[in-house]
């Protein structure tokens, strides 16, 4: 570790607190449904957009019908993308020739990016053509991250409303973050990539003659545009097969902390967000506080195991900080930071890769993912995600001291918890579940690059990923298999609907109580005690049941490391 | 919830319609048409050509293996430097493939510089497998062997490393660094000996 380290650590820290209040206010008028200074540009697009599709923006809608809606909304995304993907052959902006991507391919693709996943079982520039990556993923990108943010923005409203039967429009809502936030700041962002090194064009590849007279063909594409919404919308799905390690996609030290800035900075504003929305911001700092607590940890934890590099290799004579899967670029620190990053929110692009992770800096990114992605987590998802947890902090407060629990001016009672439980249940069931189907069959043992625990751990991380909806991989694991890309795809879609299903029903039945005045006997919800307690519910119910697994995986490669024993 | 169903069904296909059309085609030839307006060179690729033809980018690494040129690091992508299939290796840290592999790399390249701990990312390979970067130091450690096949002065060589480093932003964001296609096309246009 070296102090120039830290400074980038610091910096990015500083940088994201600062942009916290801006963010969250910004969101907060389109939470609002205020006008913005972009209406006068894109308001005509957003009321053509609902004359068209029969929508009224101020219908306000019961959970049931907002999930429906979004449901349906999505499910037709999910349509359009698969069509595309297995039509792809017959389809223009084909300069390298591909054809259909094949069916459980192209199921796993389309859910996953609906999902707002991205996990790829393929490569993408030997797989896609521009024209999918254009029509087929990136509209993904932005669609399922306004989906998120228009979750939380319901989730929001059932606390903030008293007595109401609805909870908001799920068009208007999803309408208006697209325009006003996602897009909006893509332009400028893709841009600054496009400035930075980052391909821009409709050409498919080029032929280089290199210096040592070898012939080297550079896959090139759209990249500029699809990166800049898989990172703002904490999507994750690279468009080369390296992902944000690619030269292409990450050409230099700035674009990689532009990048995990990026990542960040919806969630960082979506908290301040729900303060407002609740009549009290430091109700937002609380949460926020919590989250950065944990996300510290983790960075400090994957920092320290990266630069201390592998013993084995150290004792082969290579010497210094573990550099294997990562680039010279970014180096040791701005790997590490950038893969508890991409864990903690549920984002999934990766500059380094996991696999090649020392065990114990490699555990860091997994433990993120099982937590749920609450530590700030994916745009939307992980501010719900994180309250459904708060849900049950005031009650277990609550069973403390002995008193109905009560959170912003909402009492918390057993439908409440039972729904939170429910949803938070659904990771733990998936992800062990699964991971023990596939340890103990064949198609499933078929996957693994690596023998002994580390071949655990890629099994353990590919339904960790797709269950918490991440994306990321240790990517040695064969998954572009009939098993795997079914199993995989049903767990991407039941992780993401499972959940926000029992969520919005909570959001109803929270929107329809009365308010309850803080009182004197009121546990407050906002100072140091209240976001310890936070920590401790993460960290307890979210990831205790993963530890049996995790000393199978990482836990045993860590000591086999220590040993010097290879597999 | 049928009529719930019913109800969403117009504004779901039409919505996904619009988008689709905003999002999937307008947003990326916009600025397809944009990024080629302003910034032609990079929108491309960053390409770098001499006599017509591309010998490279100075972006994305290309492989170097020959004892004449500063060598690049060891690379999965493909068969090395595969620019259609980047790849990390992705092996872990307990992995016998890996062990061997860094053995072997360490013992081709202390023969360059014997008696010397080998700088780490000279024999690991990157996540990209198409790093244009090694360190200052994996640098430094192939001078004399370039040095001596090509006839030049060790010292001269450690004056083009030296000036080919590039250095962190405001010192702190990045690593040190050197790009390997750079500091190669510099070391052509000095006092280069025929290939034998």
């Amino acid at each position: 570790m070296t102090l120039q380290g830290w400074l980038l650590i610091a910096a990015f820290v500083a940088v994201l607190l600062a942009l916290t209040k801006p963010m969250g206010l910004w969101l907060h008028a389109l939470y609002e449904g205020h006008r913005t200074p972009l209406h006068s540009v894109l308001g005509p697009v957003e009321r053509g957009f609902y004359r068209l599709s029969g929508i009224d923006p101020d219908e306000d809608q019961s959970w049931r019908r907002y999930a429906v809606h979004m449901l349906v909304f999505n499910a037709a995304l999910l349509a359009l993308t698969y069509l595309v993907l297995r039509a792809q052959g017959l389809l223009p902006l084909n300069p390298l020739g591909y054809g259909a991507v094949s069916e459980p391919l192209a199921f796993n693709t389309a859910v996953s990016f609906t999902t707002n996943t991205n996990w790829q079982s393929y490569g993408g520039e030997s797989t896609m053509s521009n024209l999918s990556q254009m029509l087929g993923l990136t509209i993904h990108n932005f669609l399922s991250a306004a989906t998120g943010i228009a979750l939380a923005f319901a989730f929001f409203r059932g606390f903030a409303r008293r007595s109401a039967t609805g909870i908001g429009n799920f068009w208007a809502d999803m309408t208006r973050v697209t325009l006003y936030l996602l897009l909006p700041i893509c332009v400028v962002y893709a841009l600054f990539l496009i400035a930075s090194g980052v391909p821009q064009t409709l050409a498919g590849s080029v032929d280089v003659s290199t210096l040592e007279g070898i012939r080297q063909t550079l896959a090139l594409g759209p990249v500029a545009s699809q990166e800049a919404i898989k990172m703002l919308g904490t999507n994750g799905g690279g468009f080369f097969n390296a992902n944000s390690a690619h030269p292409f996609e990450n050409p230099n030290a700035l674009t990689n902390l532009v990048q995990m800035l990026s990542i960040f900075v919806i969630g960082f504003g979506l908290t301040w967000t729900f303060g407002k929305a609740v009549g009290n911001t430091r109700q937002g700092w609380a949460i926020l506080a919590a989250m950065l607590t944990i996300f510290l940890v983790g960075t400090a934890v994957t920092y320290s195991q990266e630069a201390a590099g592998n013993p084995i290799l150290h004792s082969l004579g290579a010497a210094g900080g573990n550099m294997e899967g990562k680039d010279v670029r970014f180096g040791v620190v701005g790997s590490a930071l950038f893969s508890v990053v991409t864990t903690a929110a549920s984002c999934g692009a990766v500059n380094a890769m996991h696999d090649s992770f020392t065990a114990l800096g490699g555990l860091i990114p997994l433990f993120n993912i099982q937590l749920g992605e609450v530590v700030i987590g994916g745009v939307g998802a992980g501010i719900y995600g994180f309250l459904l947890f708060a849900i049950l902090a005031v009650f277990v407060a609550g069973l403390m001291v002995g008193r109905t629990p009560e959170y912003v001016g909402k009492k918390i009672e057993g439908r409440e918890v039972k729904l939170a439980v429910l949803a938070i249940a659904v990771l733990p069931l998936m992800i062990l579940g699964f991971t023990a189907i596939a340890s103990v069959t064949e198609a499933g043992l078929a996957g693994p690059l690596n023998k002994g625990p580390h071949g655990f751990s890629e099994i353990l991380y590919a339904f960790t990923s797709a269950v918490g909806n991440n994306g990321s991989a240790f990517a040695g694991l064969s998954a572009n298999t009939p098993f795997y890309n079914g199993l995989l795809g049903v767990a991407m879609w039941v992780g993401r609907f499972f959940i926000i299903i029992p969520m919005l029903a909570v959001a109803g039945s929270l929107a329809a109580k009365k308010h309850t005045p803080a009182t004197a006997g009121s546990f407050p919800t906002t100072g140091p005690l209240w976001t310890g307690l936070l920590i401790g519910i993460v960290l307890i119910v979210g990831g205790l049941t993963f530890l049996p697994g995790l000393a199978l995986g990482p836990i045993a490669d860590h000591f086999a490391m220590i040993r010097g024993q290879l597999f | 919830m049928n009529n719930d169903i019913l109800s969403s069904l117009r504004p779901a296909l039409v919505m996904t319609l619009l988008f689709a059309i905003l999002l999937g085609l307008a947003y990326p030839l916009a600025l397809t048409g944009i990024g080629q307006l302003l910034f032609p060179s990079q929108a491309n690729g960053s390409l770098v050509t001499a006599n017509g033809k591309v010998i490279g980018s100075t972006v994305v690494g290309q492989a170097f293996t020959s004892e004449r040129y500063f060598q690049t690091r060891p690379s999965a992508a493909g068969k090395g430097y595969d620019g259609l299939a980047s790849s990390g290796s992705n092996l872990g840290p307990t992995s016998q493939a890996l062990a061997d592999r860094v053995s072997a790399d360490i013992q081709r390249q202390e023969t360059a510089a014997p008696g010397r701990p080998v700088p780490s990312d000279l024999v690991t390979t990157s996540a990209s497998g198409l790093d244009p970067h090694i360190t200052p130091e994996a640098a430094l450690y192939q001078v004399e062997r370039v040095a001596r096949v090509r006839g030049i002065e060790p010292e001269a060589l450690r004056r083009l490393v030296g000036e080919a480093v590039e250095r962190p932003l405001l010192g702190f964001i990045g690593e040190p660094r050197v790009n390997v296609f750079e500091l190669n096309r510099r070391l052509d246009t000095i006092g280069a000996k025929p290939n034998p």
